[in-house]
């Protein structure tokens, strides 16, 4: 009964999703107001019914009802009630039921927050949305419906173990979060097209919305990477994987498009650029999702694949990118330029920025689609890994480094090459000294190490002066400034994390009897051996890892190693203590003779800095939308009409 | 400097700027491509010697031997038609299984030895790894027009 109503309520909101389209686009067209009128409850009613179809298969879930084909693949009466409930988006159909759930959220949000837009505008913002709702929708019902029924199976075959951690609560909602939030931008892109006015209005609506959803991504991104850090049992924070590069790819774009949008609300430049970019970022979320959740990139996160999802998908891409690119290509003409800027500029160094950052997402693309496409021509098998990655992102990244110091000490329009050295010449000479000795302390002087101090110093210092200037000129409180620069502090953070981690981990794989002790950079671990231990739906041997640093305790790790009881699978539960200058890392590998193991140690120096620097960004984000000249401007137009 | 120059100037800083670009990103591009090869292939001597490399299949039933330190693993990948000796220093993903498909990424060494410094099993019981597949794949198909291996190409 609660899966057909599910199905039912799937059904009624693709109508709603179809009504939320076509009638205010075509009012918008037309201009007729009742019909435009149509957007908001015609949104609203479509984002209830898709909550209401999610919370009918959450209810499937947690209830096991093992009648629903999708519940008996990927739950298991056994497994906790918070996996049943997050095994909701394990599966293909789940996640997709999460995305559109999402999509219908942030539609949801924009009828809230935009009362102060023009009814045209809302129109065409909610219609476009509405559309990708419907090709959502319509991929669900017609190829990866998650409410198919079958005869009552007696039990589940488990969710992956992998799958099985509070990660899995909030990881993919933060991550869909951030893809979806595009969507918003790209609405807005695309109703801007459509009517033809592209100017700093647009722009200054389309801010906070974007910022939001990049700060969710990058939160999310931070997640995944903190996840399989732990999760995986390999101690690495970031695999190249062709998934987390579905996720950087929009990621890289939507940084670009933040900035992009700033010379545009601040300068009337960039104008089809940013718009150009609005497109990109959802392209490339959708390319992502799609990437990842139809099988054609194997890995954790894909599930089994079907040709005729393939095709949807495909087809799908298609209508959205080309779409959006032939409306584009028809009103680019009428964007105009806007003001004109000097060779050494806020816009230049911003252009830079954008050139950077697309051609990092260009050489990401390159890596991960092109295996597939020569598999796809039968010219063979291929792989791209890490080491394309790291040669072709670190030089590309350093630059960009440089810019994030000095860029938002430059003047718009023109800016004095002479001032900017005067200013930044002491900070950029005490960069310099710092990050030459600051190696020493490791123990080892490494080049890349210092180089990697001197980028994230010199960005600490151009966040300061920009910071100091700002006091002493005496202007006021500015979230969108101050949210700038915590997030570029962010980024110094982050750099200084993968840089330390990066020279200095040292990993140890070896055997060890009980009463064994290994010594890894001052850390001595003892192994006190094994206990079988009983969990929920598995059984598990649980290591004792005790570690001691010049004789004084510190800790004592328990990693894991599980055998699932429905699956019958494996899995390595490691083990971590967390430091601020440093993380220890153990996992099990294999019982060996006479009751010693394989184990895995780690000593991983400010790894937890990435991170840091990560929800440092979103946060920077975060205040950047709370500044008072969106509100403002939220505010006028509200009177305005009242 | 006048206008006209400035661009032209802005013009060719964007250009070179982008050919040298392009040139890193091409360059590390095909420095680092990794190509996958099957048993048979590496037996028949096309894989090539001085490059790192992926191959791929089963892992041989009772071919998975442990050193006495505990963590360098011998074992022998099979496409059922040729197998290959692999050594690996590290631990063994979860998924590794004798019967079960596996990747391995590494160099040959001098006695025709494959030393692997990746070894990839994937996240679920019953993937297959689609290298591991098609390896397994070619394999059959070579068996059934046995008549004649070579001409095959």
């Amino acid at each position: 009964m609660i899966p057909e109503l599910g199905n039912f309520a799937l059904i009624v909101a693709l109508l709603m999703a179809l009504t939320q389209s076509i009638l205010p686009l075509a009012g918008a067209a037309r201009n007729i107001p009742s019909w435009m009128s149509v957007a908001r409850p015609a949104a609203r009613a479509q984002s209830l019914f898709v909550a209401i179809a999610f919370a009918c298969l959450a209810y499937s879930f947690l209830s096991n009802d093992f009648s629903v084909i999708n519940v008996t693949q990927h739950s298991y009466s056994r497994l906790p009630a918070v996996y049943r409930f997050t095994a909701t988006w394990g599966s293909h159909e789940g996640s997709l039921l999460l995305w559109t759930l999402i999509l219908g959220l942030w539609t949801f949000a924009v009828t809230l927050f935009s009362r102060h837009l023009p009814d045209d505008m809302v129109a065409r913002v909610i219609g476009v949305m509405g559309l990708v709702s419907c090709g959502l929708l319509l991929f669900m019902l017609l190829t990866s419906n998650p409410f198919l029924r079958m005869p009552m199976a007696p039990d589940g075959s488990d969710l992956n173990p992998l799958l099985q951690d509070p990660g899995m609560v909030i990881h993919p909602p933060i991550l869909y979060m951030g893809y979806v939030g595009f969507s918003v931008a790209f609405a807005f892109a695309l109703a801007a097209l459509i009517s033809g006015k592209l100017d700093a209005s647009w722009a200054r609506w389309s801010r906070p919305w974007t910022t939001a959803a990049w700060s969710f991504l990058t939160l999310g991104i931070m997640m995944g990477s903190w996840w399989a850090y732990y999760e995986l049992g390999w101690g690495g924070w970031w695999f190249w994987d062709p998934t987390e590069n579905a996720s950087l790819m929009p990621w890289l774009v939507g940084t670009a498009l933040i900035h992009s949008l700033a010379v545009t609300e601040k300068r009337g430049s960039f104008k089809a650029w940013t718009v150009l970019l609005a497109i990109a970022a959802f392209s490339l979320s959708l390319l992502g999702t799609f990437l990842v959740r139809s099988g054609v990139l194997s890995s954790v996160h894909s599930f089994a694949s079907d040709p005729a999802r393939g095709l949807f998908i495909l087809a799908f891409l298609a209508v959205v990118i080309g779409g959006s690119l032939l409306l584009f290509a028809f009103r680019a003409n009428q964007v105009g330029l806007g003001g004109r800027f000097a060779l050494v500029s806020r816009e230049s160094f911003l252009m830079a920025n954008n050139i950077l950052l697309l051609t990092a997402c260009g050489s990401v693309l390159l890596g991960t689609l092109y295996p597939l496409f020569i598999d796809a021509l039968g010219l063979g098998k291929i792989s791209v890994g890490p080491p394309y990655f790291n040669s072709v992102f670190v030089p590309l990244v350093l630059p960009l480094l440089f810019l994030v110091g000095v860029g938002p000490l430059a003047r718009w329009k023109q800016a004095s090459v002479p001032d900017l050295v005067s200013r930044l010449k002491w900070g950029f000479a005490a960069s310099v000294v710092v990050a030459l000795l600051l190696p020493f302390t490791m123990g080892a002087w490494k080049p890349m190490v210092a180089v990697g101090y001197l980028s994230a110093l010199w960005i600490v210092v151009g966040v300061a002066i920009n910071v100091q200037s700002r006091l002493r000129s005496g202007a006021g409180w500015s979230a969108n400034f101050y949210g700038m620069n915590l997030a570029h502090l962010g980024v110094a953070v982050t750099v200084i994390g993968i840089t330390m981690v990066s020279a200095y981990e040292s990993e140890r794989n070896v055997r060890m009897n009980v009463g064994d002790t290994i010594t890894l950079q001052g850390y001595t671990f003892r192994f006190n051996g094994v206990k079988h231990i009983d969990g929920p739906n598995y059984t598990a041997e649980r290591g004792a890892l005790e570690v001691t640093r010049n004789g004084n305790p510190v800790t004592t790790l328990y990693p894991e190693k599980r055998t699932y009881l429905a699956s019958g699978m494996p899995f390595s539960d490691s083990a971590i203590n967390y430091g601020f200058t440093r993380d220890l890392y153990t996992a099990l590998g294999e019982p060996l003779d006479g009751g010693a193991w394989s184990v895995r140690l780690f000593h991983k120096p400010f790894v937890v800095w990435i991170w840091i620097g990560a929800v440092l960004m979103a946060l920077g984000g975060v205040l950047a939308i709370s500044d008072r000249r969106y509100r403002a401007a939220l505010r006028k137009q509200g009177r305005a009409v009242a | 400097m006048k206008k006209r120059h400035r661009n032209l100037l802005l013009i060719a800083v964007v250009v070179v700027a982008l050919g040298a670009i392009a040139a890193l990103v091409l360059n590390a591009f095909r420095s680092n491509l990794v190509f996958f090869f099957t048993p048979t292939q590496v037996v028949k001597g096309e894989a090539p010697r001085e490059r790192t490399f992926r191959v791929g299949g089963l892992v041989e039933k009772g071919s998975l031997s442990r050193e006495a330190d505990g963590v360098t693993a011998h074992f022998r990948v099979t496409d059922t038609a040729q197998t290959i000796p692999v050594t690996y220093k590290g631990l063994l993903p979860d998924l590794f299984k004798e019967g079960k498909g596996v990747v391995a990424e590494g160099r040959l060494s001098g006695n025709g030895e494959f030393v692997a410094d990746q070894v990839l099993a994937k996240h679920d019981e019953n993937y297959m790894p689609p290298e591991a597949a098609s390896a397994l794949e070619q394999a059959q198909k070579a068996q059934k027009t046995l008549v004649s291996p070579e001409g095959k190409q």
